[in-house]
């Protein structure tokens, strides 16, 4: 709306977007006054639902805070309680462990890249445009959505809310016949993965270069998905242990999700595909690196638009990886370690799709749960996705309301911000004096 | 020959958006102690997998609660083969599909089963918590006979009537 030199733009649902969440932009005098994401979504209360439960009901428990990304949450909680009861869990247990992390990075990557990232890029205006256009692209993402749905379910033995995970492993080991087939799907899925991306590398990318300090784990030797330190390309290497003194979450009036930033100076971070894959982008398989190569992603991504092209990558390395692990497969002696209970402190932090997920729980002598902290990606992501906003918006004052709605939702979605695990749709206000 | 599918979409642990699965509640609690004449499914959060789920089967009945702004319990029942689902009806959350996503991405790559009545239950509450609004139970209710009768009658669940 334009009136007086004031213009107002509101859309009442971003979609696309889990949660409820809004966006309100003050511009006066041709600049930028004041930017707030807001999350309005209400608050969960899952941490203080976990203290007085037992240590082995945590994984089952967190899982209820994604549909999406369960196998993250499981795998932070599961890993903080390993580490607080001095349980070790390697080889067999862990190769299984990445594998159906593998299967969830390709789910949830190729859901939100192909079906609801991708019709930004090519003007459409939902995921039902794009099925009309190329209905074989969204068949080729279905089938590899469904490929990693089929991990979740053969290793966590259902593809939503997994129940054959546990402190220390597994309730019962996978049937070696079930992840056997998997291995030619796996290696469709990789020539698939491959074909999506460099479907998409042609895309006309907006441009927008920021400077972002990447955080996520890094140094174990892997292109990080469960294991390693927490490493940024500013410098920053510190122990999954220290995450809290590094990190801060504050509580803003307008959003009900705690937003991260970096205590040092209160500055925001970046999370999530493009922070992997900057901070370890030596670390993909020579496959992987050459797809990157041919999506014309360099070494460092600084573009956020071009997360779609680094999910996708992501997607072709989780193929060949998975099928890596299926082929190597030795089966474990057992399920799981054993888990007494114990009283401790003990920390978790994996590589969910959307970046870092960390957890912390204090357990009492009994093993039941004293306090319980877990930072979810797209709650250490808020303040970054309002400094791209704000980038954005500025850079761009001169396009008329609905094509900056517009691009405002495209740079949101670049996060695929989950709010519903930040606490956690979009309504957006510009208001232009 | 496989039983017709009911697939129950919603999360019992936001009030009315639990209306799918207490369909499920009302199946099984008709259908008593011997053979369920229908298998379900409960499926909280990706609807996407719908298209997974219905795959290759001939008769599917899918319940979700419905935010149209009708009155809280009022009852909606789609043919999805004869007509396109209505885009602002069912509940459509994310970074996952809704329904009518999952609906209508099917359709358009040739993915829907032999036969799919969709059906909406108007819900009021969406906050946290477990318990549907009474208007949304009776509705539940009415939806689990319908789709019971229907099974009885036709041998599954079809449009024409209530």
């Amino acid at each position: 709306m334009t009136d007086a030199g004031t213009r107002t733009i509101k859309v009442d649902a971003l979609a696309r977007v889990e949660g409820e969440g809004a966006l309100y932009l003050r511009v006066k005098d041709g600049e930028v006054k004041d930017i707030q994401f807001r999350i309005v979504e209400p608050p969960r209360f899952f941490e203080a639902l976990l203290r007085g439960r037992m240590f082995g009901e945590a994984p089952d428990i967190t899982a209820r805070i994604c549909g999406i990304c369960p196998i993250a949450y499981m795998l932070g909680a599961s890993q903080a309680m390993e580490n607080a009861l001095n349980i070790e869990v390697s080889g067999g247990l862990a190769d299984l462990r990445r594998l159906i992390y593998c299967g969830e990075w390709i789910e949830s990557h190729v859901l939100h890249a192909a079906m609801l990232h991708a019709p930004d890029f090519l003007g459409l205006d939902d995921a039902l445009m794009i099925a009309r256009d190329n209905p074989d692209l969204v068949k080729t993402a279905l089938q590899l959505k469904k490929l990693g749905n089929d991990i979740l379910e053969v290793v966590g033995g259902r593809a939503v809310h997994p129940v054959n995970l546990k402190v220390g492993g597994f309730y019962s080991l996978p049937d070696r016949a079930a992840l056997g087939a998997l291995a030619p799907r796996l290696e469709w899925g990789m020539t698939a993965a491959r074909e999506l991306a460099l479907a998409f590398a042609d895309f006309d990318y907006p441009a927008l270069d920021q400077d972002y300090h990447c955080v996520s784990l890094g140094g174990a030797g892997e292109y990080p998905i469960l294991k390693g330190r927490i490493v940024s390309n500013r410098g920053l290497d510190i122990d999954i242990a220290d995450f809290e003194t590094t990190f801060g979450e504050e509580h803003v009036a307008r959003s009900n999700a705690l937003q991260g930033y970096l205590k040092d100076d209160g500055s925001p971070y970046l999370v999530g595909p493009i922070a992997r894959y900057n901070n370890n982008a030596d670390l993909l398989s020579d496959a992987a690196r050459d797809l990157a190569g041919a999506c014309r992603l360099g070494p460092t991504v600084t573009n956020p638009y071009k997360s779609i092209l680094v999910r996708m990558v992501e997607v072709f390395y989780a193929c060949e990886e998975a099928l890596n692990l299926i082929r190597g497969y030795a089966p474990p002696a057992a399920a799981a370690e054993p888990a007494t209970p114990a009283a401790g402190v003990g920390y978790g932090c994996t590589e969910a799709p959307r970046g870092i997920c960390f957890h912390t729980y204090a357990l009492d002598d009994g093993g039941r749960i004293e306090r319980a902290s877990i930072v979810p990606p797209t709650s250490q992501n808020q303040k970054q996705i309002e400094a791209d906003l704000l980038a954005v918006v500025s850079a761009n004052l001169s396009m008329d309301d609905e094509a900056l709605k517009w691009r405002c939702e495209q740079t949101i979605r670049n996060y695929d911000p989950c709010i519903s695990c930040a606490t956690h749709f979009l309504k957006l206000d510009i208001d232009r004096e | 020959m496989t039983r017709p599918l009911v697939i129950g979409v919603g999360n019992r642990l936001r009030r009315d958006d639990g209306a799918g699965p207490a369909v499920l509640d009302v199946l099984h609690r008709l259908a008593g102690q011997g053979t369920q004449p229908f298998e379900t499914i409960e499926l909280a959060g990706d609807c996407a997998r719908l298209i997974d789920l219905w795959d290759g089967r001939a008769v599917v009945s899918v319940v979700d609660a419905t935010r149209s702004g009708r009155p809280a319990g009022a009852i909606t029942r789609f043919d999805a083969l004869d007509r396109p689902l209505p885009r602002d009806t069912f509940l459509h959350t994310s970074h996952v599909f809704g329904v009518t996503e999952a609906v209508e991405t099917a359709r358009l790559v040739d993915r829907l089963p032999g036969r799919l009545t969709v059906w909406g239950i108007e819900g009021r509450d969406f906050g946290q918590g477990e318990g549907l609004t009474p208007q949304v139970t009776r509705a539940a209710a009415r939806v689990g006979e319908a789709i019971l009768i229907a099974r009885a009658t036709t041998g599954g669940d079809r449009t024409d009537g209530g």
